[in-house]
């Protein structure tokens, strides 16, 4: 935080104090906006294979979280440990989530597929509640920052940034490549020839599933190592990652990518000169505006 | 052209590679196919011809299973897999062409290919076949990279063949394998399916052209509103009484 | 005797509740009840007809605070506190829904474009904290001195059993509303727009005026049942007025009793009051959140396995033929087909 002394020392030598700052708050951006891509491609994976919405998307990553701080922090698991073990759990509740949820509505209208998980949502918010009461959950690991001049960036924050970055990049190079990531891509384009080729259709969306996850349960590593987890922290982030999906067109990975960033700056910057809160708004007002502009999303091909 | 020679290779039919016994099948309450029995020797060339409504693309999905079985019986080379899950037919050694191509739009054309080639022992002969594929179709060889959904029908056609072909299959569904194609194109795909022949590819072929598909195949089916009606030598059936009727609704 | 005298001879009961001589708390526990029927009938005026909001808590939010932030800061009384509600809440109804229907989002997009709505609503509200109490909420000022039971400037009334009249008044409105729609023009054009939008639009069916109206409606609809809500309980907070949890419960409720059903929303707030309540004594007491956990756990299995509600079902189990079930042939909860 500056404090008013370097702002006075400062106004000597450049015009305008608050640039350097200002630079931070994009560049902070630019490192919220690898964690919220990484939100946001879990999210369209499903959606884009399975035409489903996990409307309770966030709280698995909560789940996610809550799994490392008690391995961790409670149990005395080392970090790593528990963060993999917790992104193992996260891929199996996707997959529980699938196959006990989502598939018996899988032919049912829409809004019954966006109400189960939304029942999941209250289910794991309250299931949070019973086990790990109200209170925020730490995981007590600081990462240092690093110092660029006068910003300072969160090291946190730009370990986040590159994971999610080889995330997606790993991500990208398995679904073009690999015949279960080609399967993948079918699937979304065509599902009902998929046997004729000898592929299990709902053993793709199973494994879809564990990806989506697996995704959030890497969220998960991440954003515990920056914030509290406690029940509601869901809602920080879901509905968010909801509009950058929407804004870049659900389903469509690169459009998702795009969406978050843009949201990223909006929030940083929006932040950086007012409250936090407003910058979501801001960021909605836009949202609602390119929704005007282009109403199926930025990058979209699909509805 | 002599209906049902097939070039210098008079090919003498092998053992039976699919035979369907009385096989009853439909949608919920409607039943569309009533005791459909036929058989497809190795080595053969097997129209199922019939109008409009007959249950030819019925019968194609009954053998491959996406619609289950009221009663009858599928084996393929004496295997039963009447119960079996659609997604096992392919490794039995069933490749089938679907109607209207279904293609992966999004997908280019050696992805497809790539997608025909997923079961496992496919995947270890991916290279081999794929070129196979390309030097009897060296258009999808042009345009390999090329989404296949922006490919004229005639092109998607063979990017579907050669999608089926990738699996090395021992008995080739073709579904209607011109409908909505240009007349020209239409005869590139059955010089394609004498192609296949001389390969030596089993081919099941359900028809509404049912003069060109007689010319190319050594037998046919006529399947009428669920039933079979006639079935012999391509040759005799090409000028029978049934087929004139059953096209022309004199029945 | 007829379903007219049954449905005459049941709301004569209704009135006469009150007088029953329950306690506080039962009482309470009714006006609730009475409010969430409205609520609920005012989200399904909407939902039934294929446009499935999840966000209706802003309109809900904005309401409430409205009429408090107008009587706490400015002296302003809620009557007229109200009108600036329903101001606001038609400018945001259009706002959201004149893009939404003008270039087609529906289905998936529509639900998260009005989840995102309420959230927005809800974070500008705790934004504001230093007007609005924040996440800790608010409270409108008392106008009622030390024996006063009522102030009807101020909105404020002492008395329950006077609440639970008003419930009740606005509850048979917007049943009655709800008639009206359904025996407009407006309604068989919307119920061809959710089978067929590009067919009925052929036709000359005015989609996007038909939907923008019936959003509107059902907005201000929500936006009044905000104003109930803060002036019956004197106490509101971002998180149980607006947000995606009580846009979430709106859905849910409408649901579990039948959207498609005139009284299916009313019985789905009178089940879910009671299950609430059931739980709280049961468990609540004990640990908390199992009721919740309970809560979520039913929402799933109802989804997966009662789509069309409790009413819904119970009708349909009832009647001979599924028509006798008010719009349960069209594009229905349970029955397949495109909710876009």
């Amino acid at each position: 935080m500056p404090t008013w002394a370097c702002c006075e020392i400062r106004e000597a030598t450049v015009t305008n104090p608050f640039d350097i700052f200002l630079l931070e708050a994009v560049l902070n951006g630019i490192l919220l906006g690898g964690l919220l891509a990484l939100l946001a491609l879990g999210l369209n994976l499903i959606f884009g294979v399975i035409d489903v919405v996990w409307i309770c998307y966030a709280e698995l990553v909560m789940v996610g979280m809550y799994g490392i701080w008690w391995l961790h922090t409670a149990q005395g698991v080392p970090l790593p440990a528990a963060m993999l073990a917790s992104i193992g759990l996260v891929a199996v509740c996707g997959m529980l989530l699938h196959h006990y949820v989502v598939s018996p509505v899988l032919s049912a209208e829409p809004i019954n597929q966006l109400l189960v998980t939304g029942g999941v949502l209250f289910f794991l918010q309250a299931l949070a509640t019973v086990i790990f009461g109200v209170e925020f959950r730490n995981v007590g690991f600081r990462m240092p920052s690093l110092n660029l001049g006068d910003m300072s960036l969160s090291g946190s924050r730009l370990l986040a940034f590159a994971v999610a970055v080889t995330a997606i990049g790993s991500t990208w190079w398995f679904l073009r490549t690999t015949y279960l990531g080609t399967a993948i891509r079918a699937i979304s384009q065509d599902r009902s020839v998929m046997p004729l080729m000898g592929v299990n259709a709902t053993r793709i969306y199973l494994l879809t599933s564990a990806l989506g996850g697996g995704f959030a349960g890497l969220a998960a590593c991440l954003l515990v190592l920056q914030y509290d987890v406690h029940p509601a922290i869901g809602l920080s982030f879901g509905p968010l990652t909801f509009l950058i999906c929407v804004l870049g067109g659900l389903g469509n990975l690169i459009g998702g990518l795009v969406a978050a960033f843009v949201f990223a700056q909006f929030i940083s910057v929006g932040g950086f000169f007012l409250q936090i809160e407003w910058g979501y708004v801001i960021a909605f007002v836009f949202f609602i505006a390119v929704m005007f502009w282009k109403p199926e999303g930025l990058l979209s091909r699909r509805r | 052209m002599q209906p049902g020679s097939n070039g210098q290779a008079k090919r003498r039919a092998g053992g039976s590679v699919l035979e369907c016994r009385a096989i009853n099948a439909g949608y919920g309450s409607f039943q569309a196919l009533f005791d459909v029995s036929l058989e497809v020797r190795a080595g053969e060339a097997v129209a199922v011809v019939g109008p409009n409504g007959a249950g030819k693309s019925t019968l194609l999905r009954a053998m491959t299973r996406l619609i289950g079985l009221r009663s009858g019986q599928l084996t393929m080379e004496g295997k039963d897999f009447s119960q079996a899950p659609p997604h096992e037919v392919v490794s039995l050694g069933i490749a089938h062409v679907p109607e209207g191509r279904r293609l992966f739009p999004r997908l280019s054309v050696e992805d497809n290919l790539r997608m025909g080639a997923y079961l496992p022992a496919a995947r270890a002969r991916f290279a081999d076949r794929l070129e196979k594929v390309y030097t009897l179709f060296p258009r999808m060889a042009e345009r390999r990279h090329q989404l296949a959904g922006t490919m004229s029908g005639g092109e998607q056609q063979m990017c579907a063949i050669g999608r089926a072909l990738m699996s090395g299959p021992r008995l080739l569904l073709l579904d209607e394998p011109s409908a909505g194609l240009a007349p020209l194109v239409v005869q590139a795909i059955f010089t394609l399916v004498r192609q296949l022949r001389e390969e030596g590819y089993t081919v099941l072929i359900v028809e509404q052209n049912i003069q060109q598909v007689l010319q190319i195949v050594d037998r046919a089916y006529l399947l009428e509103t669920g039933r079979i009606r006639e079935s012999g030598d391509a040759a005799t059936l090409i000028g029978s009484d049934a087929v004139r009727r059953a096209y022309l609704g004199l029945l | 005797m007829n379903a007219r005298t049954l449905a005459a001879g049941l709301l004569l009961l209704l009135l006469l509740a009150p007088w029953a001589g329950l306690g506080r708390y039962p009482l309470h526990l009714m006006v609730m009840a009475v409010l969430w029927a409205y609520i609920y009938t005012s989200w399904a005026i909407m939902g039934r007809l294929g446009m499935v909001s999840f966000g209706h808590g802003a309109f809900m939010g904005v309401g409430a605070y409205a009429v408090v932030l107008s009587w706490n800061l400015f002296g302003v009384s809620p009557w007229v506190g109200a009108l600036l509600g329903i101001a606001a809440t038609i400018v945001l109804a259009v706002v959201i829904g004149y893009p939404c229907f003008r270039f087609r989002i529906v289905g998936h997009y529509f639900a998260l474009v009005t989840l995102a709505l309420s959230e927005v609503v809800r974070l500008v509200i705790v934004a504001l904290r230093d007007q609005t109490g924040g996440s800790l909420g608010i409270t409108p000022r008392s106008a009622l001195g030390g024996t006063e039971t009522y102030a009807l400037g101020a909105l404020q009334f002492d008395s329950k059993v006077l609440w639970f009249y008003i419930m009740v008044a606005f509850w048979l409105l917007a049943l009655w509303v709800w008639q009206r729609v359904d025996r407009s023009m407006t309604r068989l054009a919307l119920q061809a727009i959710s089978e067929e939008e590009d067919a009925a639009a052929s036709i000359g069916i005015p989609v996007n005026r038909s939907k923008l109206a019936i959003t509107v409606l059902s907005a201000v609809m929500t936006c009044i049942g905000g104003v109930l809500y803060a002036q019956y309980q004197l106490y509101i907070s971002p998180e149980t007025v607006s947000g995606i949890s009580i846009s979430l419960q709106m859905v849910f409720g409408a649901i579990a009793g039948g959207m498609f059903v005139l009284l299916g929303p009313t019985f789905g707030a009178v089940f879910l009051l009671v299950l609430s309540e059931v739980l709280r004594v049961l468990i609540g007491n004990q640990a908390h959140g199992v009721d919740q956990l309970i809560y979520g756990l039913l929402l799933v299995l109802f989804i997966i396995f009662m789509p069309e509600g409790i009413l819904g079902a119970a009708l349909k189990r009832f009647s001979r033929t599924p028509a006798a079930v008010d719009g349960a042939t069209g594009p229905g909860m349970g029955a397949p087909g495109k909710l876009s």
